[in-house]
């Protein structure tokens, strides 16, 4: 073979030292390169261990009837139950210790908007690659659907569904993906288009490589930073959504309350000065969902390719 | 000589369908109609084994589509092509994927053409391992040798395509379609996006593949003097027709078609200094709403009323040498 | 020296201070340009040829910064000048063609709006008509038909090649005394390319205005320029009369460049290529930026080069040039 070899550049001439310099890594730097997202995802991060181990962190067991005793009840943050533990930011009406109280709700509450989430970006993000990639009759059929259903605001969407099909957890979160596929639809959908035109995706295309794998291995990694980013957008959405249709009594049972519900329970007493029964959920609602929003818009910012360099 | 590559007629159209605004206006009575952009309109070309042939024009002509409908990414909307004298329309499944693998494409943008999320390896080493041409376990060394083939060091295998400069990408979507064994690389502006000095390299990349690999080139570029310098013949293209062929040497020396002539008139040469350029009158017509008859009229210092009526058929004009004008009458 | 040529660039040092250091964007270029002259900028990509374009006509943002050297328009250093001072030469003695011509155009205005005012706002006395008219006259100087009906158009009316045009005619309103065109063909069809050459060309002849063509491509600048300075990693290399340094270059890099371009004589051969590619500016060699694609370099070269003048009239910044080629 003729000369072309002599020009294997040396191994010092590469443009970038680091080995390691995967996308992912360049991701994380930038990312924990502001303090505020630094600090919004450690608490995102304890709110998650809370959610996840609420039964082995909560002081005592809220729905366990025989701990609970109704003499307990109303009780203000920092006071004393009859056997001698302390309640640190009180009891509700029926004697449960909120903080228990609370770290169960956030459970419930969490659970249901990040399950909700990830079943309508799977749905979403897979009806909007079809749309993108194939085109023609099926994007319209599609975009006119995902038009439809963006029209409506999703409160209303998710109240009539409720209204049809009763409480449950199962329910709220068949309401909330229903309310909010289209969201991921059109955003994969638009990122779709625009990677769908790039030249490696005709580069695959001339490989022979099949649909399945141009769509999968080829499109969808490279649609994804968009489609994270609305997700932690819309599970912020779906747990204040949870917590609305909660709190106006259409979404969960009673016997598994949500950060919602216990606001909505302690509603009641707001009046009568013992504000903490609503207040602390409350707090913790707000927490959890600036959270999620202060790490999405910093994923926004650090993986939308036109901010960068 | 047996033909590699043949087109007969070959077409595209682009149409933009009105949406459903559009259409309740035209209803009423306003004028928007669909758009139709004849891009490539009824091409006839040849390509020899082992030939380079040069595709100029300038831009929005339809080089690319051309490309592209060659390349298997683009479905003609009319005409056929023929590889190695079978009709690619004609050919069941697995003639028609074998037949996609021989005829690769090499493309402009050394960033777009690359997967930004695949490692080199993965890049260059998937296709074959796909269509069973290695497998999976040898992989890794089928892809080093296609590396050091094109000129890149193995050792950067395991990096993403960020980690490296323009000319080291094209490098690597040199190596992704030389990976599955074509015979025939369609390069659109395949270093047209490279410094000076990186373009050298790949083109004489381009030079000692054609003599290692025995391949066969559509070299698509608006840079004359690139495609002088490589090309064994070149077609020149104008609104979606092609204007002219003739060997390099000939065209270079002699064009005949007035297009041709304005083109290479305007190229920048290093050998041509303090040069008194010369306006040419007149836009490039937009391919929307291409002009009547021969299509360079309204630019054309020789029009005649003719030309502004009857399409000139392109015809033979000496031996091997083809040019679409009235004036060859 | 017997007059103050228009444009001299002495030293010229442009920085940018970023976050992952310093990048010496253009470290030491210095060359005159005079009433009539064109001087080809010719380098490579992010070899700092922009940033001196900007550096010259006052547009450096930070974190880039004019750190050192002096640029004297008819003797005027710009160098530190006040704002309204360099405002004031802005468009009206000094202006700027861009790559991208909407970086001049603003897509909300029609054309007369932007050329009157451009008119106006440095010679406020001459009337709106007489402002029209000018612009009239330059736009049908540029080429472009039917002045008057294009006269109205927004700038997304016209095709890429007709924007740049505008752009052109632009910065030949108030015919100034020295014009920097940044690579302002390169994205043009090659008979469109003809058009604006021809153009440039002949404002330099009729009005004296010296002109800077920056570009990647030497076979423009053989065409129209009189001389031409080739930068190489900020640095100039090389800078001379046109057909000297085209016939005879002594820099290493050039002679390489040179060879890299296909052309008449050399066709179907292989090209003479530099290997390797141009360092970061980030992550600069000491000494030479040159000597790890450079086929002479040695032990001296790990030294930092000076301007020499190896060759009487021409600037060379190495230790070994191409002697024997001068001849
Ligand atoms: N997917 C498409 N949809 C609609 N029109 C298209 C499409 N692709 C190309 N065209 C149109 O077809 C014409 C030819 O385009 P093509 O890209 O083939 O030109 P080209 O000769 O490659 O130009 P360039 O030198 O700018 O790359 C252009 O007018 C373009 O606008
Ligand atoms: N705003 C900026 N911040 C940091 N560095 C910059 C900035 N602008 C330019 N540079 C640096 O200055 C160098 C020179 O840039 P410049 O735009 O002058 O290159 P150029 O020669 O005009 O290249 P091209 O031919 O690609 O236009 C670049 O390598 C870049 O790293
Ligand atoms: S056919 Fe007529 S208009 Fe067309 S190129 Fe020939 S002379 Fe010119
Ligand atoms: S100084 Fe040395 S390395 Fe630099 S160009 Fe001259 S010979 Fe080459
Ligand atoms: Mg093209
Ligand atoms: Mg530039």
């Amino acid at each position: 073979m003729s000369n072309g070899i002599e020009q294997t550049l040396p191994a010092e001439e590469a443009p970038t030292a680091a080995k390691i310099d995967t996308p992912f890594r360049r991701f994380l730097s930038d990312f924990f390169d502001s303090p505020v997202a630094t600090g919004a995802t450690i608490v995102l991060g304890c709110i998650i261990f809370i959610a996840l181990f609420a039964p082995l962190i909560s002081p005592t067991d809220p729905y366990d009837l025989a701990t609970v005793s109704v003499l307990d009840g109303k009780l203000p943050p920092g006071a004393e139950s009859m056997d001698g533990m302390t309640f640190w930011l009180g009891t509700d009406g029926a004697g449960r210790d909120l903080v228990s109280a609370m770290f169960y709700g956030l459970r419930i509450s969490l659970g249901v908007g990040v399950m909700s989430g990830i079943i309508a970006m799977c749905i979403g993000a897979t009806v909007g690659l079809a749309a993108a990639y194939f085109g023609g009759r099926t994007d319209n059929l599609i975009m006119r659907l995902v038009d439809i259903q963006l029209s409506f605001p999703s409160i209303l969407v998710a109240l009539i569904l409720l209204a049809v099909l009763g409480k449950g957890v199962d329910k709220i979160v068949i309401a909330l993906v229903i309310a909010q596929w289209a969201y991921y639809a059109r955003t994969v959908r638009g990122s779709a288009l625009v990677e769908r035109s790039k030249e490696y995706i005709e580069a695959a295309t001339c490989l022979a490589l099949g649909h399945k794998r141009i769509v999968f291995r080829h499109l969808l990694p490279n649609c994804l930073p968009p489609l994270i980013v609305v997700g932690t957008i819309q599970t912020a959405h779906a747990i204040s959504l949870e917590a609305t249709l909660s709190f106006l009594g259409v979404g969960l049972p009673v016997s598994e309350p949500s950060l919602g519900l216990l606001i909505a329970n302690g509603f009641d007493y707001m009046l009568s000065g013992r504000y903490w029964i609503s207040f602390f959920p409350g707090i913790a609602l707000l927490i959890t969902i600036v959270t999620i929003n202060l790490v999405g818009d910093k994923l926004r910012d650090v993986l939308n390719p036109r901010l960068q360099r | 000589m047996t033909a590699m590559l043949e087109t007969r007629d070959l077409s595209k159209k682009f149409i933009k369908h009105l949406d459903l605004a559009g259409k309740i206006a035209q209803k009423l009575g306003s004028n928007i109609r669909e758009e139709v952009v004849h891009a490539v309109d009824g091409v006839d070309m040849t390509v020899a084994r082992g030939e380079v042939v040069g595709l100029v024009g300038e831009s929005g002509c339809g080089k690319s589509t051309f490309g592209r409908m060659v390349a298997g990414i683009l479905e003609p909307t009319a005409g056929q092509i023929s590889f190695k004298g079978t009709e690619v329309s004609a050919m069941d499944k697995e003639q028609g994927a074998d037949t996609a693998l021989q005829i690769q494409m090499i493309f402009q943008d050394p960033f777009a053409s690359l997967n930004p999320r695949m490692r080199v390896e993965d890049i260059i080493g998937e296709a074959p391992v796909i269509h069973g041409m290695v497998k999976r376990d040898t992989m890794a060394d089928y892809v080093e040798e296609v590396m050091e083939r094109v000129g890149l060091d193995p050792e950067y295998r395991r990096r993403y395509p960020h980690q490296f400069s323009g000319g080291q990408r094209q490098r690597i979507g040199i190596a992704r379609a030389l990976a599955v064994n074509p015979e025939f690389l369609v390069c659109d502006e395949a270093i047209a996006a490279l410094d000076v000095s990186i373009q050298a390299q790949v083109i004489n990349l381009f030079m000692d593949l054609r003599q290692d690999l025995d391949l066969t080139y559509l070299f698509i570029s608006h840079d004359l003097s690139v495609v002088e310098h490589i090309s064994d013949r070149v077609v020149i293209m104008y609104l979606g027709r092609v204007v002219e062929v003739a060997a390099t040497g000939e065209l270079f020396d002699a064009p005949n078609h007035p297009y041709t002539q304005a083109l290479l008139a305007g190229v920048p040469r290093l050998d041509l200094r303090g040069r008194v350029y010369a306006p040419v009158s007149g836009e490039i017509p937009s391919p929307l709403d291409p002009p009547t008859g021969c299509h360079f009229h309204p630019r054309c210092p020789h029009a005649t009323a003719r030309c502004g009526e009857e399409r000139p058929a392109l015809r033979e004009i000496a031996p091997g040498r083809l040019s679409a004008c009235h004036l060859n009458d | 020296m017997t007059t103050t040529p228009t444009l001299q660039v002495d030293d010229l040092q442009t920085h940018f201070f970023t976050k992952q250091g310093i990048a010496k964007a253009v470290d030491g270029i210095s060359f005159t340009v005079d009433r009539g002259e064109v001087m080809g900028l010719v380098g490579e990509s992010g070899c700092g040829k922009s940033v001196t374009g900007f550096s010259i006509i006052g547009l450096v943002d930070p974190p880039g910064e004019v750190v050192g050297g002096r640029i004297l328009f008819k003797g005027e250093d710009l160098v530190g000048l006040d704002e309204e001072r360099m405002r004031r030469l802005r468009g009206n003695r000094i202006a700027m063609i861009f790559q991208d011509p909407m970086m001049t155009l603003n897509p909300v205005l029609r054309i007369d709006t932007q050329m009157i005012e451009t008119v106006l706002a440095h010679e406020p006395d001459v009337g709106r008509e007489e402002a029209r008219r000018r612009s009239r006259d330059v736009l049908g100087q540029v080429g472009i038909a039917s002045a008057d009906e294009r006269l109205k158009a927004y700038p997304h009316q016209f095709s890429g090649g007709m924007r740049q045009r505008v752009a052109i005619a632009i910065a030949l309103l108030n015919k100034p005394d020295v014009i920097i065109a940044d690579e302002p063909t390169t994205a043009l069809d090659v008979t469109i390319q003809g058009q604006i050459l021809y153009e440039a060309q002949k404002l330099c002849r009729e009005t004296g205005t010296a002109l800077i063509w920056i570009t990647h491509d030497l076979a423009v600048v053989a065409g129209l320029a009189d001389k031409i300075c080739v930068m190489y990693a900020g640095m100039m290399v090389e800078e001379g009369a046109l057909n000297d340094v085209l016939d005879h270059p002594v820099h290493p890099y050039t002679v390489g460049l040179l060879g890299s371009v296909p052309s008449h004589n050399n066709r179907g051969q292989r090209l003479a290529q530099i290997p390797g590619m141009a360092p970061s500016l980030l992550n600069l060699p000491t000494g030479c930026p040159f000597k790890a694609r450079c086929t002479r370099a040695d032990g001296a070269c790990e030294a930092a080069p000076e301007i020499t003048q190896p060759v009487p009239g021409r600037d060379v910044r190495c230790f070994h040039p191409h002697m024997e080629a001068a001849q």
